[in-house]
């Protein structure tokens, strides 16, 4: 666990990816193999399920800390974070020698059918031997929340370095639904072992965005354009006669789009298909808040699938009767693409392609992306003609234009302090806008800002508050902020009476007064020109 | 009428008609220490420990400074005086004030970690303890000073093998001293930015020696920094000054360093949680050690550790002073030094 903690701190004190992963390859070659299992396992996600209710965490640990509960809960919210404010207060008696990775794994996973009590002197035991950056771990792994600032991309790369095996085919061996209770590191990293597990999806490429304009990728013709739909990017598998749906998070959906189990007797055996899982009725795609209210269901009920299908629009093929075809250019590719998806169209309306866009010029392109809000489309998606199916953000060969930003500018009147990184910075803020007189509040927003602008924001919020209610403040509606925007929609839960899609800051406006931000009239205008 | 209040101008003893680190122009302070929250301009007349007085001497430009030794009595009207070593800084004091058998002690900034440079600090027995919280919650915590220092040296050994300058953020009075005194100067040679030399200059000159350094100047070779570590205050952080260290580490020494979002949202490269505050634990030994029954809390998480306070028994209130506006972490040392640096560049145009 010394060790692990270590490579933790390591990885959690630089910004520098190449310090990281030379961290995590020093790491590989001091662990022992099942330590590293669990790393591997750790760093890609695979964090055991959380074993103690935070409630119970909370109170154990101020009664370690021999203070009041009141106490616990301000620190708490200076630290931001229950883990660590635990492990920063807890006394505990460092020892030389604290067991394995895979000593705590066990001895955290086998609290898990245990009752309170025996959890709770379990947990103090923990405590009082760790050292406080182990004790951090330990919390964040019996509380479910591990994370660490490492791209699984960066973990493959560090195993790659460490193992000599190429970073694809790792990557490869790594999906699917391994724990480290079925495998092996020697299983799971050294051994080939191809088509062993038939849900494995491969990894998927990611587009980069396209900041200005498509003119710096040269000739049009030399790419094909899509719309890039409004929906969850997934990969349908058909292999021994079994299918499965991989969302991009790397989770295994297949229970959740109960649709695509059509496939199986409608593309041949032996195919993978990337696209988008979309919303779609009466040939037409919904609004995505329709998926996400689907997505948040327990079970796929009649009305659900009623009410909400979806469709897989198709927009490239990556296995083919049982052969991995990323090699191939897109245009090859494609055409096998449209084949497969004609045939299939005999036994299922559930798989569609995503068209191409015709065009000639840039500026025609240009055109069609304006016209995309209106199709429910988030933009354009350009791929190079000559491309392979990549792995992972390479720059270069898929890019999303996506449609700019619809705007409002909003006056803040509160505000909340963050956590994590930002606890004790008021770093999320509620905006309003102008209703006859009085200021309406429509949305929250926190990401956009500088550092810089954060802390000079948190310093007037500081000087400039009316009320405190715990962690949030009102404060004088003075200052106007650009709120951007993806989507918008009429909501009843929203005393505005609309909800936005991804609302985030765009600039601070501290040249315009509260008097002159916009309207609930401005917004419902745009609810109009492009609610869904 | 308590023998110590607080108004508008700082903290005042009426029956002997002085301050103690006023924040306002008053005729007659008595200084606890040399940071600028502690030590203002403007005041007619300033009694200090001996090794204060260079310092706000150096500082504000302020000439009429009476010093004292710790434990050294004075009386006006009654009020008996003597300053005793705090622990914070070089020539830190509390201040005890003693009238009709009643006494009071105003602390300022202390810590009762022994930092192998200023006077360790003496508990004084007292009936009223002003004291401060800047780090007034369980979740501060200090290692020992061995612990971090260890770290630092490695971090600087490492750097160095790497071919990398090490450049450690720290404010300019404090702990530019305290890290250099506790450097392993066997690793390589150390230097130092103007804002610290200035500082170290002073107190080489008129309190005691220090450890040698060098100066980085225009004119200062490369060769001179290769393998070395750097001693800036946190202002220089990011400023083209840097540029010529490079390839470079950095570090920031500082107390908010224990908070995992703190080292994060400050963008270098290792943070090391080392303060000349006293911590959680420390804070209420003092208290504790000084057997008042009455503690008034003047900067830093006053609210919370009133309350603590009372809970455990004490008669507790809290005081408006100027010596910190909200605490915002960091954001709050780093303006503090700002302040500093900026005192010390007027100083240098003059």
């Amino acid at each position: 666990m010394k060790r692990f903690a270590q490579l933790f701190t390591e990885l959690d004190q630089t910004t520098k990816t190449l310090k990281k992963v030379e961290a995590l390859v020093r790491y590989f070659e001091e662990a022992p193999d099942e330590d590293k299992l669990w790393a591997i396992a750790l760093l890609s996600d695979k964090r055991p399920r959380r074993t103690v209710r935070s409630a119970l965490v909370r109170e154990w640990g101020a009664q370690a800390a021999g203070i009041p509960k009141w106490l616990f809960a301000e620190s708490y919210g200076v630290v931001g974070d229950l883990g660590e404010t635990i492990a920063l207060m807890v006394p505990g008696e460092e020892i030389a020698n604290s067991g394995s990775l895979t000593y705590w794994m066990d001895y955290i996973r086998g609290m898990e059918k245990l009752d309170d009590t025996t959890k709770h002197e379990l947990v103090a035991d923990a405590w009082g031997s760790l050292s406080v950056m182990e004790r951090f771990v330990f919390n964040k792994l019996i509380g479910g929340s591990f994370r660490v600032g490492l791209s699984q991309k960066l973990m493959v790369r560090a195993l790659a370095q460490y193992t000599n095996i190429e970073e694809n085919a790792l990557a490869h061996r790594l999906m699917g639904k391994w724990t480290p209770d079925n495998t092996t590191y020697q299983k799971l990293v050294v051994e080939e072992d191809l088509n062993e597990d038939a849900s494995r999806p491969y990894p998927f490429y990611l587009a980069y965005a396209l900041e200005n304009g498509p003119a710096v990728l040269g000739e049009p013709e030399e790419w094909f354009a899509e719309h890039k739909w409004d929906g969850i990017r997934g990969q349908v598998i058909v292999r021994n006669g079994q299918v499965f749906t991989w969302s991009r998070g790397e989770e295994l959906v297949t229970d959740k789009f109960p649709e695509y189990l059509a496939f199986k007797d409608a593309v041949p055996d032996g195919t993978v298909l990337d696209g988008e899982i979309l919303p779609f009725k009466d040939g037409k795609a919904l609004p995505f808040q329709v998926l996400q209210t689907r997505i948040g269901r327990k079970n796929v009920t009649k009305k659900i699938l009623t009410d909400a299908p979806v469709v897989l629009i198709a927009y490239d093929i990556l296995e083919y009767q049982g052969e991995d075809i990323r090699e191939m250019p897109i245009v090859e590719r494609r055409a096998i693409l449209e084949k497969v998806v004609s045939e299939a169209a005999m036994k299922t309306d559930r798989l569609l392609i995503s068209d191409l866009v015709e065009f000639n010029t840039w500026e025609e392109l240009a055109n069609e992306r304006l016209r995309s809000r209106e199709q429910l489309s988030e933009g354009i998606m350009l791929k190079r003609k000559t491309a392979p199916y990549r792995v992972g953000r390479r720059k270069g060969d898929w890019w999303k234009w996506k449609v700019d930003a619809l705007t409002i500018d909003a006056v803040m009147i509160y505000a909340m302090r963050g956590s994590g990184r930002r606890a004790n910075l008021y770093t999320d803020y509620t905006f309003a806008v102008w209703d006859n007189g009085a200021l309406v509040p429509f949305t929250k927003a926190y990401s956009g800002l500088t550092d810089a602008e954060i802390n000079q924001v948190d310093r007037w919020i500081k000087a400039n508050t009316i009320e405190k209610f715990g962690p949030v403040r009102s404060v004088q509606p003075v200052q106007v902020f650009e709120i951007a925007f993806e989507g918008i929609q009429a909501s009843t839960r929203h005393k505005s009476g609309i909800a936005l899609r991804f609302p985030r800051i765009n600039r601070w406006r501290q040249d315009k007064p509260a008097t002159e931000a916009d309207t609930l009239q401005t917004l419902q205008e745009i609810l109009r020109g492009y609610g869904g | 009428m308590p023998l110590l209040e607080f108004n508008s101008k700082g903290i005042y003893c009426q029956q002997a008609d002085v301050y103690i680190d006023p924040w306002r122009p008053v005729d007659r302070a008595i200084i606890t220490h040399g940071h600028s929250d502690h030590a203002r301009w403007g005041m007619g007349h300033y009694l200090c420990h001996k090794h204060t007085a260079p310092i706000i001497r150096a500082r504000l430009g302020v000439t009429n400074i009476d010093t004292v030794e710790y434990g050294e009595t004075w009386s006006k009207n009654g009020v008996t005086f003597s300053l005793h070593p705090a622990g914070h800084v070089i020539g830190s004091a509390q201040v005890r004030v003693e009238y009709r058998g009643e006494v009071w002690v105003a602390s300022g900034d202390y810590k009762l970690q022994h930092d192998n440079f200023s006077t360790p600090f003496e508990p004084v027995r007292c009936n009223v303890f002003i004291t401060e919280c800047t780090f007034g919650l369980p979740i501060y915590q200090w290692q020992p000073q061995e612990v971090i220092f260890n770290d630092i040296n490695n971090w600087w050994l490492e750097n160095s093998e790497q071919g990398k300058t090490s450049v450690i953020f720290g404010y300019s009075l404090g702990k530019a001293q305290r890290i250099l005194q506790n450097l392993d100067e066997s690793i390589g040679p150390i230097l130092t930015h103007g804002a610290i030399e200035n500082m170290n200059k002073v107190i080489r000159e008129e309190c005691c020696p220090l450890k040698p350094t060098t100066l980085i100047t225009r004119d200062t070779p490369k060769s001179a920094w290769a393998g070395g570590l750097v001693i800036a205050p946190p202002s220089a952080a990011g400023t083209a000054w840097m540029n010529k260290l490079k390839p470079l580490s950095t570090g920031i020494a500082s107390g908010w360093m224990s908070l995992r979002g703190a080292r994060r949202r400050r963008a270098v490269d290792r943070g090391f949680a080392l303060s000349d505050h006293a911590d959680w634990n420390d804070l209420n030994t003092a208290i504790k050690e000084t057997g008042a029954e009455c503690i008034i809390t003047t900067h830093g998480y006053t609210g919370t550790f009133t309350r603590w306070l009372r809970e455990q028994g004490y008669k507790a209130n809290e005081e408006h002073t100027e010596f910190e506006g909200e605490l915002s972490e960091i954001n709050e040392a780093a303006t503090k030094e700002a302040d500093e640096v900026a005192t010390e560049k007027e100083e240098g145009k003059e």
